[in-house]
């Protein structure tokens, strides 16, 4: 069987989770092979994880000049790879990132490129979810190989051990590669929650949290059941919370098991970014709010009555 | 500095969007559509910087006829003259041969600044950026939320997960921005009026030199198979706090197993 190449993603924390779902997703087309993409050393510290997740190979591209620069040289070293090898596919994380490297492979390549894929079959169709959820797209590549970005939270990670052999690649980054220097990377703090679009609970808050400080509530939530903190657009734009936690149409898109919505009223670019999730419950002082129109489970109420009762009640059943 | 943005129309994000049900392509018939919202922050950054430093802003537009109301629109937020590629056998082209007819019409406008918005709210593909910095051989700073200018150098803050990267590079280059980096200004009345009298170029592919068989339907990598509304989700149950609706809440979440 061909390999089928997936591009990892990593965080100081380690393999992101959507690099296992692609991993779980290529032993469907092929032999998944993980091509780590960092600095010198980037690769051991991955390798058990993917191992675990069914690498059957791990490529490790190691270089200062990947780290050094934005996106393009991972580009040029996915390339060549995929000239030598000819895989059945490149699978990466339908992030920032992945998009941009899955970009310049496809004009490297002179092929043709799908993100946003929420599922791919063995054949090279791929499902993606457009306009804001409502509208499901199947689609597949015509020339070249399937370079398809795949959604985080789009299926459950499964393991398959495997013993996967470690191949080093060599790094030439071209002149246009070095173009772009990274000269910084700064960490925010958001403290030990999750990755918001890999979070499979997702406590957000929206214009009804009322100010920056109210936020904590949404916080204290979000902690109690292991999720990842969201804001609504209105939130953001009022200064109440961090603009990357915002979820919607010029935000995240998130996908998770449970999504908690409070004073959030649930307008068409907030439903954009969180209506595939599997479970909605909203909190809302009012009855009319868009909001309940899809949650599963609402409560007409102040949230700051509602959200600490809440907590509590959680702490209670431990 | 001389500045060219790209700005797309698309379908309003606020409305009802779908695809045709003949060729599977954005229904642009039965939609409002306006400036992809993220594009008129790419134009104001453009404006501030030729403000500040000199310069020229021109808005560099791929679409259907139609797409010359967007077109004026930009204008009259203060650019100076735009170029609209139109051409029929465009229709049904993917990002692939997108960036190859926009690199081509970047070829004759010796831009120092390429500035365009991260994503389009139709696609939200976040891959044009990079395919014209790939095409064009400069560089690419994308997903900015500042950026500096200081002589050719240009640094701007990337958005990432974590936090952000400082990133820099020397003109040419692409520059796409998040709706972060500024508040983008408003059309006075007299933008709006001299809108209407700023130079539009428009541009067939023949005049780009591009063959229309590299485009369209026709030179598309990839194609839609089939398209579908996805079931609208219902609304499920709903209690009105009575005292007890946190704990109500709790009890849903626990027959649910996520407490």
């Amino acid at each position: 069987m061909a390999e089928v190449l997936v591009v990892v993603e990593a965080a100081a924390s380690g393999v992101k989770k959507v690099t296992l779902e692609l991993l779980t997703l290529a032993r469907e087309i092929g032999t998944p092979a993980a091509v780590v993409l960092g600095g010198p050393g980037a690769a051991e510290a991955l390798t058990a994880r993917l191992a675990e997740y069914g690498a059957e190979k791990i490529y490790a591209a190691e270089s200062e000049e990947i780290d050094g620069y934005l996106v393009a040289p991972k580009a040029t070293v996915v390339a060549e790879l995929v000239k030598r090898v000819s895989p059945a596919a490149v699978l990466l994380a339908s992030t920032q990132e992945g998009k941009e490297i899955a970009a310049r492979l496809a004009i490297k390549l002179d092929n043709g490129v799908l993100t946003d894929a929420v599922g791919l079959d063995a054949d090279g169709t791929a499902t993606q979810v457009a306009f804001a959820g409502a509208t499901i797209v199947k689609s597949k590549v015509t020339r070249g190989l399937p370079i398809v970005a795949l959604r985080p939270n789009s299926l459950t990670p499964v393991p398959a051990p495997a013993s996967p052999s470690v191949e080093s690649l060599t790094v030439t980054a071209t002149e246009s590669d070095k173009l772009a220097k990274v000269v910084e990377r700064v960490a925010e703090q958001k403290g030990a929650r999750p990755e918001l679009s890999e979070a499979s609970v997702v406590v957000s808050g929206g214009r009804g949290v009322a100010s920056a400080d109210n936020f904590k509530l949404v916080e204290e939530l979000a902690d109690l059941l292991g999720g990842a903190v969201g804001a609504s657009r209105a939130a953001v734009d009022s200064g109440f919370y961090p603009h990357q936690f915002q979820v919607g149409q010029t935000g995240k898109t998130v996908s998770p098991q449970l999504y908690i919505a409070l004073g959030i009223s649930g307008a068409i670019q907030h439903r954009a970014g969180m209506q595939t999730s599997k479970t909605i419950v909203a909190v809302n002082k009012d009855t009319e709010a868009p909001i309940f129109e899809l949650a599963d489970y609402g409560v007409v109420g102040d949230l700051n009555k509602v959200v600490p009762q809440a907590a509590d009640e959680i702490r209670k059943r431990r | 500095m001389n500045i060219v943005v790209l700005v797309k129309q698309v379908p309003d994000s606020g409305a009802e969007r779908s695809l045709r049900a003949d060729d599977n392509t954005v229904d642009r018939g039965a939609a409002s559509n306006v400036i992809n919202e993220m594009d008129e922050y790419a134009i104001e950054e453009a404006l501030k910087i030729t403000e500040a430093h000199g310069g020229e802003v021109t808005v560099l537009t791929m679409g259907p006829a139609g797409a010359s109301d967007s077109i004026r629109k930009a204008l009259s937020m203060g650019p100076a003259k735009a170029v609209h590629i139109v051409d029929d056998a465009l229709r049904g082209s993917c990002a692939v041969s997108t960036s190859k007819v926009i690199a081509a019409a970047l070829g004759g406008l010796n831009a120092d600044i390429i500035l365009c918005g991260s994503e389009s709210t139709d696609g939200r593909v976040q891959v044009l950026p990079h395919m014209l910095a790939e095409r064009l051989g400069v560089a690419a700073l994308t997903g900015a939320r500042k950026l500096t200018v200081d002589g050719s150098t240009l640094t701007i803050e990337r958005q990432t997960d974590e936090g952000y990267e400082v990133v820099t590079a020397s003109t040419p280059a692409v520059v796409s921005v998040w709706d972060t980096i500024n508040e983008p200004r408003y059309p006075s009345f007299k933008g709006i009026m001299a809108a209407k009298k700023k130079p539009v170029d428009t541009k067939s592919l023949a005049d780009l030199g591009v063959d229309a068989s590299e485009v369209g339907f026709a030179g598309a990598t990839s194609t839609v198979l089939d398209h579908a509304q996805r079931p609208p989700r219902s609304a499920g149950q709903k209690v009105v706090d009575e005292g007890d609706g946190g704990v109500k809440l709790v009890e849903y979440l626990a027959t649910e197993k996520f407490v």
